[in-house]
């Protein structure tokens, strides 16, 4: 009689490219065109501004809240470069970085978190709960985790579909605890869907620190649980992250199974613009983290190193990044909100009769009460 | 149980059908709602089921018998225990474009799953901008059976209902299982409907069109199965028959019952209630479920709002008994309606009970 040990004794190793110092650190992983690194790099430097100046307009009390992604940065762009356009992504709310990958401009972002009319969510969500059919990301709930098995519903329509394409989802480490995200491993197993599990595992769940969150050598030793594959990788190493999600892709779509990779990252930032991290954890964590461990910087060691960038280009970007921002968000802070049909839309694919006459009500209301209402309450 | 079902009139809305006035066959609930999964899965091979004991086992009550033979283990998918997993990997299914049937062995296991019913699939249209439409059917039985105690008893009508964005469909004969369930595959939005156990084996009448494959029912509006005069009495799945067991009872001592069965809880077909409760002037409403917060008192609040006027007696809520369901026999009949409860509450609205000659 034997028990199997709660854990084995040596953790899973963790799959790394480059060094803290950008060096490879050898020869395994997919080699990256200097186009799409510099693309890579450039769309890491866009979420790191973006992150730092929108959370600063909600501190300035012109955005009701903002979540960044700071420290991140390498695992929201290189897994999106690593996908085609026709994979299907399910986020949490911490993955802005594929939809900027994908072409979702700075000014449709600030349009949402500014909830004008140009926001191509109506208005409907806090800000960063961004969507968009158009570049194959599902709208972001705030339910922690229920992306999960939704991602592994649509692998198995694309399956079905019989097309060249996997479904992605992401979550935390806290996102982990959930029932949705083993129900949804489970399944994706006994149904052998393609689909992609990417845990960003950045240590906090708002205050809750993975010691305790679970007692297990983190998330990816639960892959196995559910006869899912799973690998361990460096998050904050993009070519690592690059490398890992392209295979990882091969093998759903090919092999038709699903893939875990817990990729180990900090999340650098405060949960987001309601939290203050520091009431928690020490400062000089999060200083080391930030400088130190800068996913960002350790990539441009790597594409310096290689003749692709230099300081002239740096500066040129990060000015143009921030002209670019900036303007994006005058724009949207000054755009009309969107109309009051857009409260009674959208809830049935046909509106029913009972939704027309409440609309109708508040229409009239507002007509007959006109200084009861803000000026920006248009019929 | 044999009856003869009178169309009042024809209702155009999503689906034609005409009306016709005898009957030609009989069929259970349970192979109306079998046939009517059948074809749908074969005019539309985006439409797909899963649940536990969906497939091989035939369906925990049968419902889905023979369909994995005939449609193979893809398009019927037994799923492990976990309604959370299964309605959430369903909704992914739907958000991508397919059409599933998702089963509840009761929907009081929909409980486990109703973050996704709600946050996941009820609110997707709208949080998304449209950009996210969720054609999803939510079924299975909803509540009492018999002596299944208080976990297996519960009926979900009005939380469900409560909720913008979800279609909530209640049938009771044969006919409306056929016509509803066609009717809640075929739609965009995501629907709850909710069968009744007790149901499954009743034989009801069913005419040629409703077993022509292009019948279905409109969503949103009600059937008055029985016209009258005297008093209102409205109901959903099995308590439509007791209303009109009730209604023969009543018919005999003088009062003529108007039986409206509402087939549909979310939308409510409020311009049905209130057409017949302005005819009769008197309402009695009926349901199986707690009393509190439940489908009848939205139908009085309709009632009071759009036909206070017309009202001569305070409306009458007949309910199940605010406690979780017992399961001796004796205990679990005080529990639920009988159909003496309604003749006596019908009564009460005529302030007497003595026979009532009808009033113009």
């Amino acid at each position: 009689m034997r028990f199997i040990s709660e854990s084995s004794q040596e953790r899973i190793p963790c799959y790394r490219v480059l060094d803290d110092d950008g060096q490879p650190l050898a020869n395994n992983f997919v080699q990256v065109s200097e186009d799409v690194a510099v693309r890579m790099y450039n769309n890491m430097v866009t979420l790191q501004i973006m992150d730092t100046i929108f959370y600063e307009v909600q501190r300035q009390g012109r955005i009701s809240f903002y979540a960044t992604t700071i420290g991140e940065e390498a695992i929201n762009i290189a897994s999106a470069a690593a996908l085609t356009m026709d994979d299907v992504i399910f986020p949490q709310y911490r993955e802005p970085g594929p939809l900027l990958w994908r072409g979702f401009t700075l000014q449709e972002i600030a349009n949402q978190c500014f909830s004008n009319k140009y926001d191509n969510g109506k208005g409907r969500q806090m800000p960063i709960h961004y969507g968009s059919n158009k570049h194959n990301y599902f709208t972001v709930a705030s339910t922690v985790a229920t992306q999960i098995p939704h991602a592994v519903g649509a692998a198995y329509s694309i399956k079905m579909d019989k097309k060249d394409a996997c479904s992605i989802t992401y979550f935390g480490d806290g996102g982990s605890s959930e029932g949705d995200f083993h129900a949804a491993l489970n399944f994706a197993a006994v149904m052998e869907a393609p689909v992609i599990f990417l845990c960003r595992n950045n240590g906090w769940a708002i205050s809750t620190p993975t010691s305790d969150q679970f007692r297990s050598d983190g998330v990816v030793v639960k892959g196995q649980a559910y006869g899912v594959c799973s690998i361990r990788v460096d998050g904050n190493d993009a070519l690592a992250i690059y490398s890992a999600v392209q295979a990882a892709r091969e093998m759903a779509i090919n092999e038709e199974r699903p893939v875990l990779i817990e990729a180990l990252t900090y999340r650098v930032g405060h949960h987001s613009t309601s939290d203050d991290s520091t009431k928690y954890r020490p400062t000089n964590e999060i200083e080391w983290w930030r400088l130190a461990r800068d996913p960002v910087a350790r990539f441009r060691k790597w594409i310096e190193r290689n003749g692709w960038w230099n300081d002239m280009a740096e500066s040129e970007l990060r000015n143009s990044l921030r002209q670019e921002l900036l303007h994006s968000i005058q724009v949207a802070e000054n755009l009309e909100k969107p109309p009051i049909a857009d409260i009674f839309n959208d809830v049935y694919d046909v509106p029913p009769s009972s939704l027309r006459e409440q609309e109708q009500w508040v229409k009239d209301t507002v007509k007959n009460h006109p200084l009861d209402y803000p000026e920006n309450i248009s019929a | 149980m044999l009856r003869a079902i009178r169309h009042k009139s024809i209702h155009p809305a999503f689906c034609a059908f005409r009306a016709f006035s005898s009957a030609a066959k009989e069929m259970t609930v349970r192979d109306a709602l079998n046939s009517a999964l059948d074809e749908e899965m074969s005019a539309d091979p985006k439409v797909f089921l899963m649940g536990e004991e969906v497939g091989e086992y035939q369906g925990a009550y049968k419902i889905t018998k023979g369909l994995l033979d005939k449609y193979g283990p893809e398009r019927v998918l037994d799923t492990p225990i976990t309604e959370a997993g299964f309605a959430g990997i369903g909704v992914g299914a739907a958000y991508y474009g397919l059409r599933p049937v998702v089963e509840f062995m009761t929907f009081n296991f929909s409980m486990q799953a109703i973050d996704h019913i709600i946050n996941s699939a009820a609110k997707s249209y709208y949080m998304s901008a449209g950009q996210i439409s969720v054609p999803i059917v939510f079924r299975g039985p909803n509540g009492a059976a018999a002596g299944v105690g208080a976990q297996h008893s519960q009926c979900y009508a009005a939380w469900f209902a409560a909720c913008p964005g979800l279609k909530v469909l209640t049938p009771y004969s044969s006919e409306d299982a056929r016509g509803l369930l066609k009717a809640a595959i075929r739609d965009p939005d995501p629907v709850v409907f909710l069968e009744n156990e007790l149901l499954y084996g009743e034989l009801f009448p069913v005419s040629a069109e409703v077993l022509d494959s292009s019948f279905c029912l409109p969503i949103g509006k009600a059937k008055i199965e029985r016209e009258g005069k005297d008093v209102t009495i409205t109901a959903y799945s099995k308590m439509v028959g007791y209303a009109l067991k009730a209604a023969d009872i009543l018919a005999k001592e003088g009062i003529s019952a108007e039986v409206i069965n509402l087939r549909s809880i979310r939308p409510l077909d409020r311009s049905t209630i209130n057409a017949s409760v302005r005819k009769t002037n008197r309402l009695v409403t009926v349901e199986e479920s707690f009393p509190q917060h439940g489908v009848g008192a939205e139908i009085c609040t309709s009632v009071v709002e759009e036909s206070f006027g017309y009202l001569d007696a305070p409306v009458e809520r007949i309910a199940g008994a605010d406690v979780p369901m017992p399961y001796a026999a004796n205990l679990e009949r005080m529990a639920v309606p009988q159909v003496e409860d309604i003749v006596r509450a019908a009564k009460r609205t005529c302030h007497r009970s003595v026979p009532l000659a009808a009033t113009a």
